[in-house]
């Protein structure tokens, strides 16, 4: 099937020479989620505006539903919409002519009908006549999310979408991303909390100094790229791991109490029997136990310090 | 054609306008109207009549000119200045809209408002000085004209400017001074020649001169190089705009 988004060798200098986007290559899915993490200054917002259009691209090509977006951007914007990652507003403006007036500028007819529904599902209808500088700082994100999705687009970029937001409003606006994913809109987000990409998406982006270092579904990311530590609280603490044990990846605690065995995921013997089995003939046993997996934020890191050169 | 977006800026400018009247409309009236009352009714009949014409009258058209060229570059400047101020020009930036529309919706506002407050101006004139209009069609044009080019210029000061004080950099340094040395008050050819000469050179000369011609059918210099010194500068301005969006200069990174 067509990506609904495809970038194409995109590549980004700004003036003054920093690169923001090195020979970028990334298929959005239709209908999917995907989350685009990053450090800050890696390149998301730069790829998102470009896509969106409000940074000129330097080489390469971008597509949205097939549509170039430099090209026949008219076609590419209109079914695109855009929440900002800063709360740019029109703070004299009413909640109601600013979505409205957002809907008129995709080129959309007045449609009251729908603008009240995006209002009453963001809980903003109570507050369409309030000027939005009377409103607090979730109310304005959402009002940012109701006018990216006033004209109904069928694409929507979420730039750091929940940051500043309250628990309980980013939990709605988990639930109205999942709303829109289930009417067939494509949404990519940026964010930094982990948490979100790991709640929400069905594919992960990572990119990092300009550079796109993983793509994949988030389930076979977390399973590649994931780790899984067995934990063994002995019955007797141990000074040392005995000489015959040492070619096994475990790690004894300082106070010598707890036994940690790192394993891949994905590998098809995990010798986890193996240790257990030589373990016993030393002698050492154990009392309880713990299984754990690495976390998206623990692969994301890991991916990060990779690129950088770090030690993994 | 976007004519939608069009409308849509169209309308959210306007309704600044009606959202600030005091300040949109009604100050650059009262302002330009003490001119009628100081130079008009007060001491206007002392003062010798200008190419046949009171002076009170005379000065009008100068002083709709004047205001005229203020307002344009102030409307477009501030309205498209805003946005980039407060961020959201994101949104002009990725919407489906050609620079034709955007200019189409900002400048048309820009310059309805102009052309408001020069209807207002000469409304409230009429009650202070006794002036006619010999040819009311140029009158129009001339009004229309010089408000879509000055607006235009304002768009540009607009995209220019880094701060408030840039904005009104030029229309308090540079058009009030050429509007005053361009004749609003006298006819150049009372100057000496050296300065009758130099003042050829303010465009702002050229505006007064034809907007006076239809009112009273006397100008400095002849209205159809009053006409072309118009479309002239109009024609620059366009060529800035196209540049600006097809660069993206101070919008895009």
């Amino acid at each position: 099937m067509q990506p609904v988004i495809s970038v194409r060798h995109l590549s980004k200098v700004y003036e003054g020479g920093f690169q923001a986007l090195k020979d970028v290559n990334l298929d959005i899915h239709r209908g999917e989620i995907f989350a685009l993490l990053g450090p800050n200054g890696a390149g998301k917002t730069t790829l998102i505006s470009i896509i969106c259009g409000i940074v000129n691209p330097g080489s390469g090509q971008v597509l949205a539903d097939g549509h170039d977006v430099v090209k026949e951007y008219r076609a590419a914007r209109s079914i695109i919409g855009l929440v900002p990652q800063e709360l740019s507003t029109d703070a004299f403006e009413s909640v109601w002519s600013a979505v409205s007036f957002s809907r008129g500028l995709y080129g959309k007819p007045r449609n009251d009908a729908h603008i009240e529904k995006v209002l009453k599902a963001l809980s903003l209808w109570d507050k369409r006549n309030n000027r939005i500088m009377e409103l607090s700082g979730g109310m304005k994100r959402r009002v940012l999310i109701a006018k990216a999705l006033s004209h109904e687009p069928r694409i929507l970029f979420l730039d750091e979408p929940t940051a500043g937001v309250d628990v309980e409003l980013r939990r709605d606006m988990w639930d109205m991303v999942r709303d829109l994913r289930s009417q067939g809109v494509t949404i990519i987000l940026t964010t930094h909390y982990i948490e979100e990409a790991e709640e929400m998406a069905d594919r992960i982006g990572v990119i990092n100094k300009g550079e796109i270092v993983v793509v994949d579904e988030k389930k076979s990311l977390m399973q590649k790229l994931g780790k899984k530590q067995l934990t063994l609280y002995l019955q007797q603490p141990l000074e040392a791991i005995p000489e015959a044990l040492s070619r096994h990846p475990l790690a004894l605690s300082d106070d010598g109490q707890a036994l940690t065995f790192t394993f891949d995921v994905q590998s098809e013997a995990t010798g986890i029997a193996q240790v257990l089995r030589e373990l016993n003939q030393h002698g050492i046993d154990f009392r309880d136990l713990h299984s754990s997996e690495s976390s998206l934020e623990e692969i994301f890191v890991n991916l990060v310090k990779g690129a950088r050169g770090d030690r993994v | 054609m976007n004519f939608y977006a069009v409308r849509a800026i169209y309308k959210f400018e306007m309704a600044r306008t009606w959202r600030t009247l005091m300040q949109s409309i009604a100050s650059p009236v009262l302002s330009t109207s003490l001119y009628f009352i100081v130079f008009g009714s007060a001491i206007g009949s002392r003062m010798v009549a200008i190419d046949g014409v009171e002076y009170g009258a005379f000065i009008i058209p100068g002083l709709v000119m004047f205001t005229l060229l203020t307002q344009s570059i102030s409307n477009a400047s501030f309205g498209i200045y805003f946005p980039r101020f407060s961020g959201t020009i994101y949104e002009l930036l990725s919407a489906p809209v050609s620079f034709v529309e955007i200019l189409m919706g900002y400048v048309g506002a820009a310059a309805t408002k102009s052309i408001i407050v020069g209807i207002l101006i000469l409304i409230t004139a009429r009650f202070f000085v006794d002036y006619h209009i010999e040819h009311p069609l140029w009158m129009v044009s001339f009004l229309i004209l010089t408000s879509i080019t000055f607006s235009l210029f304002g768009f540009i000061i607009g995209v220019w400017a880094d701060g408030f004080e840039k904005l009104q950099l030029i229309p308090l340094m540079v058009i009030t001074p050429l509007a005053f040395l361009g004749g609003s008050f006298y006819s150049i050819n009372m100057l000496p020649p050296i300065w009758h000469t130099i003042t050829l050179f303010n465009p702002v000369v050229y505006l007064i001169s034809g907007f006076r011609w239809s009112f009273y059918g006397v100008a400095d210099v002849n209205v159809a190089v009053s006409l072309a010194m118009t479309a002239l500068f109009l024609l620059l301005c366009l060529a800035a705009v196209w540049w600006i969006f097809k660069t993206g200069y101070r919008l895009k990174t």
